[in-house]
């Protein structure tokens, strides 16, 4: 678990400690959530090539394009990425590789 | 007083009938009273016939159905007579109170039968000498008020100048006309 | 000291409303609830109430946008009948399951059709399994002070629930009759302000609302919904009690109308109440043991407390004012029986559907009724369960 969550709802949850109405208290409780292992296809962030121009970045349905604290991004979150290969399209200078997962 | 007087209001559509009925709950209220004051609802159609109910009582009142054994009937349009059976139920030990210009005994042959009292008002006349137009509410009003007993009349009187001039209040003129319709009709009621 | 006047009962519901001064209100016109928001728009107009007030295109949207108010933060009410509450149909179900404490003033009415504006209970009836409480006044009295009460009841943190304040179209709706009402100061008082724990516009704690909830959780959530259901009666109770404090009035799940000794008694709701008092007092002096129960809490259904109320009796006759085309009695009638089942024996029940589409109820009708209890005491025998009251036969 990233983050301290004040409930945690799972497939062990009874009736008395669910929330009321299916409420979602932790707000961005997604992230709990792994959808990683959707994935067929891999995108590969190639450093090298990488020009950190970001049209990545706004395109990931998943947000699993992570940026650092000094605005450049870094690898791919494969923890939440589902492989969609959007941002292998958008990429202008072939520096994400797209490989079948093993 | 019995424990319930209980009156029927028979109108067209657009005569005022509901609203007599509201007025004469509102003075009653304000002498005391337990009141209901309601109409039978259905289509507003201008001209219709219309019914409206009024109970009044010294006690709480829980009966909540419309009125078939009235202890008062008031007619505001004699037209009805012919095509409503306004005495339909309507105690013999009782009144009707009918706004024409005929005498209570020019009147009974049109009541079917009906033995008890039978009072008669012109209110067209009343009302076009004090408002200059006609709306006989409130001479039936005053009427039934005489005819019934339901309140004391000086308490009625007062009330119902106190209720104009909230209600006309922009209108004196209004309140003048009305208060002398309602007098006039207090003293001119026949058959009591 | 409270004050005495004289008002319809749509007056009284909106005054009522005026002296909660909700945040929202969202309302879509319909015979005979139309002056409920009629006259509360005037105090919006007129700057007697804070309300937000919301004409919508419809009562779906008028339930819509309830929903999205109280799930925003906001105290809400609104005010329909008949056909504007099949309207709301589908949102009144995500109301209670969403556990958002709208308050609803249902004007009892037909259900079309055929066409028809007067009162029966066909509309409320039909959206008793909605998950909404359901509350029923006999008097536009009791349609002021239920109304007041539900906003305590419905935002209770163990129940978090809509409430329907149920009363009768034109009967009770558009009558004026006397009403003591509390003062305004004293109504704020008592309902306080609305402070939910979760709400939608609390950037401090923000929180999601309404999510997709399949086979891992949702039963989770509907069982959790009819615990509140049950919670609900202890609260109502509870609430009934601070409230009489406030106005001497009482109130409880329903009402025994001399019931400690009655051998026969009829069990009703709303208006025909009243009218059946006035029965029971005339047939107590010809030294007949009735009695009657009026029905209050109609949802949650107070079992144990009316089979305990009825287990003395040895006839009773249960008056539903709407049909449930099960063929066999309306609703009233199978929660009665489904009470009395496995916890009283030997009273012998029948049901009357009576009043539907307005058809005027009056105390002959009554007489009908406790005449034929009377016989059924005597002869120890019911001719018929399941009776129609006041059809040309």
């Amino acid at each position: 678990m990233s983050k301290e969550r004040k409930v945690v709802v799972t497939p062990e949850t009874t009736w008395k400690e669910t929330t009321p109405g299916g409420i979602i208290i932790d707000a961005g409780n997604a992230e709990d959530f792994k959808t990683g292992d959707w994935r067929s296809m891999k995108p590969i962030w190639l450093q090298d090539k990488c020009k950190q121009c970001l049209l990545c970045y706004p395109v990931c349905p998943d947000t699993s394009i992570l940026i650092n604290e000094e605005g450049k991004r870094v690898d791919f979150d494969y923890d939440h990425c589902k492989g969609c290969g959007v941002c292998v399209e958008v990429c202008p200078f072939d520096a994400i590789d797209f490989v079948e997962e093993e | 007083m019995s424990k319930v007087v209980e009156i029927r209001w028979h109108g067209r559509g657009g005569q005022g009938a509901k609203t007599a009925s509201l007025l004469l709950a509102d003075a009653a209220f304000n002498t005391g009273k337990y009141i209901q004051g309601f109409p039978e609802y259905g289509p507003e159609r201008m001209g219709a016939p219309i019914t409206a109910y009024n109970r009044i009582s010294d006690e709480r009142i829980t009966v909540h159905s419309n009125i078939y054994e009235p202890d008062y009937v008031v007619v505001v349009d004699e037209t009805l007579l012919g095509s409503v059976d306004v005495t339909a139920g309507l105690k013999e030990d009782g009144a009707i109170i009918i706004n024409t210009q005929k005498s209570p005994d020019e009147i009974r042959p049109k009541l079917k039968g009906y033995k008890g009292k039978v009072c008669t008002v012109d209110a067209r006349t009343i009302s076009i000498d004090a408002l200059g137009r006609y709306f006989p509410n409130t001479p039936m009003l005053a009427a039934v008020v005489k005819v019934s007993g339901v309140m004391d009349e000086d308490a009625f009187v007062k009330d119902m100048e106190e209720s104009f001039a909230h209600k006309f209040a922009s209108k004196p003129q209004v309140i003048e006309g009305n208060m002398k319709a309602l007098k006039r009709a207090l003293t001119e009621v026949k058959g009591l | 000291m409270a004050i005495r006047d004289r008002l319809s009962g749509n007056e009284a519901v909106a005054v009522a409303m005026k002296q909660i001064n909700p945040d929202v209100v969202a309302a879509f016109p319909i015979t005979p609830s139309t002056e409920v928001p009629q006259y509360f728009s005037s105090f919006v107009s007129d700057g007697k109430v804070d309300t937000e007030f919301v004409p919508v295109e419809s009562e779906h949207s008028a339930m819509s946008a309830c929903i999205g108010a109280q799930a925003a933060g906001a105290r809400t009410i609104t005010a329909t009948s008949a056909n504007g509450l099949a309207l709301m149909w589908e949102m009144l179900y995500i109301a209670a399951s969403s556990r958002l404490p709208v308050t609803l003033a249902v004007v009892n009415r037909a259900l079309s059709g055929p066409i028809n504006i007067h009162n029966d209970h066909s509309d409320s009836m039909g959206a008793r399994d909605s998950g909404w409480i359901q509350l029923y006044g006999e008097t536009n009295q009791e349609a002021y002070d239920n109304l007041i009460q539900a906003i305590r009841i419905g935002e209770h943190p163990d129940v978090m629930l809509p409430v329907m304040c149920c009363y009768d179209g034109f009967i009770t709706s558009h009558a004026v009759e006397n009403i003591e009402l509390v003062e305004d100061e004293k109504v704020k008082e008592f309902v306080g302000d609305y402070k939910p724990e979760h709400y939608l516009n609390n950037a401090a704690n923000p929180v999601a609302m309404g999510p997709l909830d399949l086979q891992n959780h949702y039963f989770e959530h509907k069982r959790q919904q009819a615990e509140a259901m049950k919670n609900a009666k202890k609260v109502i109770l509870e609430i009934a009690a601070e409230y009489e404090k406030l106005t001497g009035r009482k109130y409880g799940l329903f009402e025994e109308y001399k019931m400690d000794d009655a051998e026969v008694a009829v069990v009703v709701i709303n208006s025909t109440a009243g009218t059946a008092k006035y029965v029971v007092d005339q047939l107590r002096e010809k030294g007949v043991k009735a009695g009657l129960i009026k029905i209050r809490v109609y949802r949650p259904f107070p079992v144990e407390e009316i089979a305990a109320a009825l287990s003395k009796c040895k006839a009773v006759a249960v008056m539903d004012k709407a049909d449930s085309f099960n063929a066999a009695g309306g609703p009233l009638f199978t929660d009665i029986t489904s009470a009395l089942y496995g916890r009283v024996d030997g009273v012998k029940v029948i049901n009357y559907i009576y009043g539907l589409g307005g058809r005027d109820v009056k105390t002959d009708d009554i007489e009908v009724v406790y005449n034929e209890l009377l016989e059924i005491v005597k002869t120890g025998q019911v001719k018929s369960v399941y009776n129609y009251l006041g059809v040309r036969e």
